[in-house]
């Protein structure tokens, strides 16, 4: 931790079991849950001695296949590409879904980069989503305009569901679109193509045609490796 | 009495002045503008999915095609993002040539800016103008990267190479007299950075013949001032950064409050607008191409004086050069290593943001300790900018929306991603 990482040591009375501090590389930044999302925030955005007037990016995020591997480097066999390779990673290979559904506990988050302008700081808050049938978080839009449009991208993207939004539509993805697609579980391909028939003579959609493929597998090396 | 309602219009996808795929659907009283519901998405490509499913050097062609008239700015906040997590110092002549390249890929982005703002509300020469510069400076990322556009020239740790010491040459042709060759060859005797001077001499001038267009032109003003006026709590609220904010009159600038690369030993001056209309706007870019000329000039002083390596010596995260790979083992099964697998990233995320020419450009990068990417947001200054637009449009009238579109200075490459 920096010196000028000190304003959040000082408000770590403030934020009590609130939250969790973290030091990250960039920035310091927190952990916390739902019900404590907008109080923190609002603090932040309001205190004199924090002042964070810039939402600059929300970004929700799937811990679904966190930390999990494609490729086994433990051991070795002799059976080639293949001794080693699963395909674990299911949103870039397969259609099946391994993965319990979205109600798995703890799975969804949203991280929120603010700015302080006047401070000339920057923190990252990180919030788990409740759990239920969709994960939810309370809408930061009352608090900056520009939450408006990123609350929008990270329901389209990862189906989170923001309360108290007033407008919360789909917004990057194709007009009748199904599923969330930055989804863990999402296949890479996607489960619809479109393309030109010529006997009807206009645009179908039709499942997909691409063949799931591997291409560099997911692996970890620890500390040192190599 | 007749009975008077609102018209619900639809502008684009496909509409000269939308910059892309855009989607308005407007809702008119007479020729006022009453609400903007702005269709995006049209170009989403899914960057952040494919990136999540590729080692992290095959994601740097990616970035170049986010925001497709500012290249190497895109690129420069996704390998800052990897060396940060590395925790890696790269070499000076790196960040100098980085510093170089963000400038000019500024003043392109700005030119392009300038001629279609100018080309959507009633002016033609000055697009033709803009072209003219804009070719010589794609010349020299095709001098440097063999790519006119997509340069894919960062690379975690440095860049690709080192600036080239000839420029390519005009031959004689069918299309081209020898006189004529030897006039466009003028300024190729050199090097790059021969090539670069000459234009940074050439080139206040031309910003000068801009303005002559323009600045003071009565249809330029009449377009461009008190439309779309922008406080500096509204702008802050809004979440605008770069030009936007700064023609808000608010003096944030990241390669001045936030200095990367090597901003903090360059002399540049940050220009700020008073009224935050789209006039504003259009001179604040105006002055920062010529900041950004200033500080190629710094640039190329420097690079003369200092050569030396332009990328890290680690082989773990950079190739080795060609020619050891062809009589070192240990060289080659690193650049196997390297292209097949790629290298690992230690757990944990950051994010790392810069000046790009539209605003803040940020990459937030979560790492699981893998060979990829876990998860890649990429903050894009063109979205919170967009959102914008039907606060700013309410109350003008129609033909203001071009103006508004052409002020917010999009590309769907990066708002779409």
């Amino acid at each position: 931790m920096t010196a000028s990482d000190s304003w959040i040591s000082a408000q770590a009375d403030w934020l009590g079991d609130r939250a969790e501090i973290r030091t990250d590389r960039d920035c310091p930044s927190l952990m916390t849950t739902a019900e404590h999302l907008i109080d923190i925030l609002r603090h932040f955005r309001d205190d004199p001695e924090c002042r964070f007037e810039q939402l600059i990016d929300l970004a929700g995020l799937d811990y679904a296949e966190y930390g999990e591997t494609e490729w086994s480097t433990d051991e070795a066999t002799a059976t080639g590409f293949s001794r080693a390779f699963e395909a674990a990673t299911s949103a870039r290979y397969s259609f099946e879904d391994p993965h319990p559904p979205a109600e798995q506990d703890q799975r969804f988050a949203v991280a929120y980069q603010l700015l302080s302008l006047s401070h000339n700081r920057r923190v990252r808050v990180v919030a788990r989503c409740a759990s239920g049938a969709w994960p939810t978080l309370p809408s930061v839009r009352a608090l900056w305009q520009c939450a408006d449009w990123y609350e929008r991208e990270a329901f389209d993207l990862f189906g989170i569901v923001f309360e108290g939004h007033p407008d919360l539509r789909r917004i990057l993805t194709d007009y009748g679109f199904i599923g969330h697609p930055l989804r863990k579980d999402f296949p890479l391909s996607g489960h619809m193509e479109v393309r030109y028939d010529p006997d009807l003579r206009r645009v179908i959609y039709q499942p997909v045609t691409i063949e799931p493929r591997v291409g560099v597998p997911k692996v970890r090396r620890g500390e040192g490796h190599g | 009495m007749a009975e008077i309602r609102n018209y619900t219009m639809n502008f684009g996808p496909q509409h000269p002045a939308s910059h892309g795929v855009l989607r308005l659907v407007l809702e008119l009283d007479g020729e006022v503008v009453e609400r903007i519901d702005p269709h995006i998405g049209l170009l989403h490509r899914g960057t952040e999915k494919l990136a999540e499913s590729k080692p992290y050097n095959q994601s740097i062609g990616y970035m170049d095609r986010l925001d497709y008239v500012s290249m190497m700015c895109n690129e420069h906040a996704y390998v800052r993002a990897i060396e940060q997590l590395l925790e890696l110092e790269i070499p000076v002549r790196a960040q100098y040539i980085r510093v170089m390249f963000d400038e000019i890929t500024r003043i392109l982005n700005h030119l392009l800016w300038l001629g279609a703002h100018a080309l959507d509300i009633g002016a033609m020469t000055v697009f033709l103008y803009a072209f003219r510069e804009r070719e010589d400076l794609m010349d020299c990322y095709e001098a440097t990267t063999g790519a006119r556009m997509h340069a894919t020239y960062y690379r975690p740790g440095g860049v690709y190479r080192d600036l080239p010491a000839s420029m390519p040459r005009y031959q004689p042709s069918r299309f081209c007299t020898k006189r004529e060759a030897r006039r466009r060859n003028r300024d190729r005797e050199g090097g790059l950075l021969d090539f670069v001077e000459t234009f940074t001499e050439r080139f206040p001038g031309c910003v000068d013949e801009y303005e002559t267009l323009l600045t003071d032109n009565r249809i330029w003003k009449q377009r461009t001032v008190d439309i779309g006026v922008v406080s500096p709590e509204r702008a802050l609220q809004l979440g605008f950064t770069g030009p936007m904010l700064r023609g808000s009159g608010i003096p944030w600038d990241l390669r001045r409050r936030q200095p990367y690369a090597v901003y903090d030993a360059m002399q540049f001056d940050v220009p700020i607008g008073t009224n935050g209309d789209c006039y504003d706007r259009y001179l604040v870019r105006i002055e920062e191409m010529r900041q950004s000329n200033r500080i190629i000039r710094q640039c190329v002083e420097w690079l003369r004086k200092n050569p030396g390596p332009v990328i890290v010596d680690d082989h773990k995260i950079a190739p080795p050069p060609r020619e050891e790979m062809k009589h070192d083992m240990e060289a080659m099964i690193h650049h196997f290593k390297l292209f097949t697998e790629g290298f690992c990233l230690p757990e944990g995320e950051t994010y790392a943001a810069v000046e790009h020419p539209k605003g803040e450009f940020g990459i937030y990068l979560v790492s699981d300790g893998a060979n990829k990417p876990y998860r890649l947001k990429i903050r894009a200054p063109g979205f919170p900018h967009l959102a914008a637009l039907d606060e700013l449009s309410r109350g003008h009238m129609l033909a203001d929306v071009v103006a508004l579109i052409g002020t917010l200075d999009l590309v769907f490459g990066e708002v779409d991603r």
